[in-house]
């Protein structure tokens, strides 16, 4: 068994065992952490296809940013899993065959590898081995992809207007800090000389 | 890879998007730095620009592939895009005098039509599996917004939701199908795809690809079995939001399936007329009967959205190029009737507001004659009799079916077409037959005059923008074969 083989088939296992954990785990701070623990093992078959760029961003992002956001969810939430996963029983044969389905179609675009042996050379953009993918994402993301990086761009801010606009809700009378207000302030309007005569009080 | 573009210029057959976008961006800007509420003036000001846009599209519009193939301007596009324009602006208008009565009077709403207008022009333009996704999303995205924008009405809320939910999910199955016809052809290009499709012997992954994609856009133009989600997010959302998804983003789709299936698969025609042939004939069915049921006038409208969709799908069923005239001059009509309708709608105030049940319309023609004039127009023109518009859109369909030999096709449409009759008489029957309920409030002028626009054009449809309109149709329609 060569090394290569030996490590696709040990982040394989860990990946779909934590995944299934992800689903099994009674505790929902369980179940997050094992799917951190999935996202880490899938970068690692990434590196090992030789897709660096894509293991390293599955990595800051979804671990780093993602899966932390996750956490920060389910812990401050107090959301009650036992709850959800009441009807799991019920739901498990149209789940099963859904999933059965699914893997059905996996199977055939797998075997298309088979089927059209050629498929796989004739790529929009087939890649070239001697550069590295960031390099290559670099050399078509401005150039050739512009159109579809400007487009995903508006999408994104389609995206925050939708966020501010359904949850944004200007509160009167919250007390904010205002920088400005607090530096400009000087002996003349900060200060009040008051004189009090004695045995009288304010 | 060196970059393609010689200049600024070589851009020119997007021009309207960039001034679309450009615009979006910048209406964005004053609507957030303004110190205080001005959400007519951004509305007026975005009117002006999509007109400016069309106007652009009409006379300036240069035409060619740009984007290493991903963008496309041609005749049908330019087509496609002067309705969507026309179903943004009547849709913006339907809201100048209702905005503050249904909760859209926010800087936001306007950007997000434009922002929404300019996702369906790149929809129509889209060469490509990936500039058609991009397009497809901002349209979506931006319509999720704006049916939940009235965030504190539980249904509202509630249509966004679901609307998102299953919008979500046919996104998916469009990219599963991109996915496999990408795998399967080695192209994301259309017509390198149709040239691949060509080339290779029938194969069971482009089809699957193909249905799947199929399944996803009929999700959009919410045609049968992919039409759940329509009746609940048009009675959900807002009236002029309603108006708004019932006109543009419909013609949008519809384009792109068109493109896809005359670009991408004509090699394979046989494979997906039946599928379209299926979803027309259980659209026309499931919308005649479904609707009869209906009490709610923006839920009976839903339902009749759906059955026109199946009508358009007559004539793509059709595969040729008097069939794709016929969608073109069908979706044409069926948009300007739309509008007229919604206007009518939103037309119908009284003391304790708006009304959207049938059963209020209880002698309308009595208080409001010329309102239930018009509402009784569009709905003969819906059930296709004529001289109204209506009627020369579904014979337009029709005739593609029978030049292609589907008999069953177009007998089926027509007994739909039949069955369909009743429930729209129905409003009329209530409106002119039955003891009036209600008074109504004097409708806003632009109310009036969207109603007598679409009215003319309705009713005049066979002497004035008849022949032009069915040349022009012809001519976008060529520009696909």
């Amino acid at each position: 068994m060569t090394l290569p083989l030996f490590f696709f088939y040990l982040f394989s296992t860990i990946v779909i065992a934590s995944a299934l954990m992800v689903i099994a785990s009674r505790n929902p701070v369980h179940s997050v952490l094992f799917l951190i623990l999935a996202f880490v093992n899938a970068a690692g078959i990434f590196m090992l296809a030789g897709a660096e760029f894509l293991a390293l961003i599955l990595i800051v992002v979804y671990v780093g940013a993602v899966a932390v956001l996750f956490l920060f969810v389910v812990m401050m939430l107090d959301v009650d899993f036992g709850e959800l996963r009441r009807g799991m029983l019920q739901y498990m044969p149209v789940g099963a065959l859904i999933g059965i389905i699914l893997l059905l179609e996996l199977l055939l675009v797998a075997g298309a590898a088979y089927l059209v042996p050629e498929a796989a050379g004739s790529g929009a953009l087939p890649i070239d081995g001697g550069i590295e993918n960031t390099r290559a994402l670099g050399l078509v993301l401005y150039t050739r992809y512009i159109y579809l990086f400007q487009a995903s761009g508006l999408i994104l801010l389609v995206a925050m207007i939708g966020a501010i606009v359904l949850t944004l809700r200007h509160k009167p009378n919250v007390k904010r800090q205002d920088v400005a207000k607090q530096t400009a302030r000087n002996k003349a309007t900060g200060v009040e000389v008051v004189k009090v005569e004695s045995g009288k009080g304010l | 890879m060196v970059s393609e573009f010689a200049g600024f210029a070589s851009l020119a057959p997007a021009y309207p998007e960039m001034l679309l976008a450009v615009c979006a961006m910048a209406l964005l800007m004053i609507g957030v730095f303004a110190k205080k509420e001005i959400a007519p003036s951004i509305s007026g000001i975005a009117i002006g620009v999509l007109i400016a846009v069309g106007v652009l599209i009409v006379f300036g519009g240069t035409e060619g592939t740009i984007f290493a193939g991903g963008f496309i301007n041609d005749g049908f596009a330019r087509f496609m895009k002067v309705l969507i324009i026309a179903g943004s602006v009547f849709a913006l208008i339907l809201t100048v005098s209702t905005a503050a009565d249904k909760g859209l009077n926010k800087f936001e709403y306007p950007v997000l039509i434009v922002l929404a207008t300019l996702g369906m022009l790149m929809m129509v333009s889209a060469n490509d599996l990936m500039s058609l996704y991009v397009g497809l999303e901002l349209q979506s995205l931006s319509l999720y917004v704006l049916a939940a924008f009235r965030r504190d009405s539980a249904k509202a809320t509630e249509a966004g939701l679901k609307y998102f939910v299953l919008g979500a999910l046919s996104s998916g199955m469009l990219l599963y199908g991109a996915s496999l016809v990408y795998g399967f052809t080695g192209h994301t290009q259309l017509d390198q795809i149709a040239q691949a499709v060509a080339l290779g012997e029938r194969n069971v992954g482009i089809i699957f690809g193909l249905v799947f994609l199929l399944a996803g856009l009929a999700f959009k133009i919410s045609a049968v079995p992919f039409h759940m989600w329509t009746p609940d997010v048009y009675e959900g959302a807002p009236t002029p939001v309603t108006a708004f998804f019932a006109s543009a983003p419909k013609v949008a789709a519809m384009a792109l399936l068109i493109r896809i299936v005359f670009d991408a698969f004509e090699p394979i025609a046989r494979d997906w007329q039946q599928v379209i042939i299926f979803i027309s004939i259980a659209s026309m069915v499931l919308a005649a009967f479904a609707a009869i049921g209906q009490r709610n006038l923006k839920r009976l409208i839903a339902f009749s959205s759906i059955g026109h969709v199946g009508f358009a799908l007559v004539g793509l069923s059709a595969g040729n190029l008097v069939g794709v005239e016929g969608v073109a001059i069908y979706m044409a009509v069926y948009l300007t009737m739309t509008i007229g309708l919604f206007a009518c709608i939103l037309a119908l105030k009284n003391e304790d507001g708006y009304v959207e049940n049938i059963d209020d319309l209880a002698g309308l023609s009595q208080n409001r004659p010329f309102v239930a004039a018009m509402i009784a127009m569009f709905m003969f023109s819906l059930i296709g009799l004529p001289p109204l518009a209506g009627f020369f859109a579904k014979w337009h369909v029709f005739l593609a079916a029978i030049e292609a030999r589907l008999f069953i096709l177009a007998v089926i449409g027509m007994l739909a077409s039949a069955v369909s009759a009743f429930y729209y008489l129905r409003v009329v029957k209530v409106m002119y037959f039955d003891e009036p309920v209600n008074s109504y409030a004097t409708p806003a002028i632009e109310l009036r005059f969207v109603m007598a626009l679409t009215g003319f054009l309705v009713l005049s449809y066979y002497f004035t923008v008849g022949a032009p309109l069915a040349q022009l149709a012809h001519n976008a329609a060529g520009s696909l074969f």
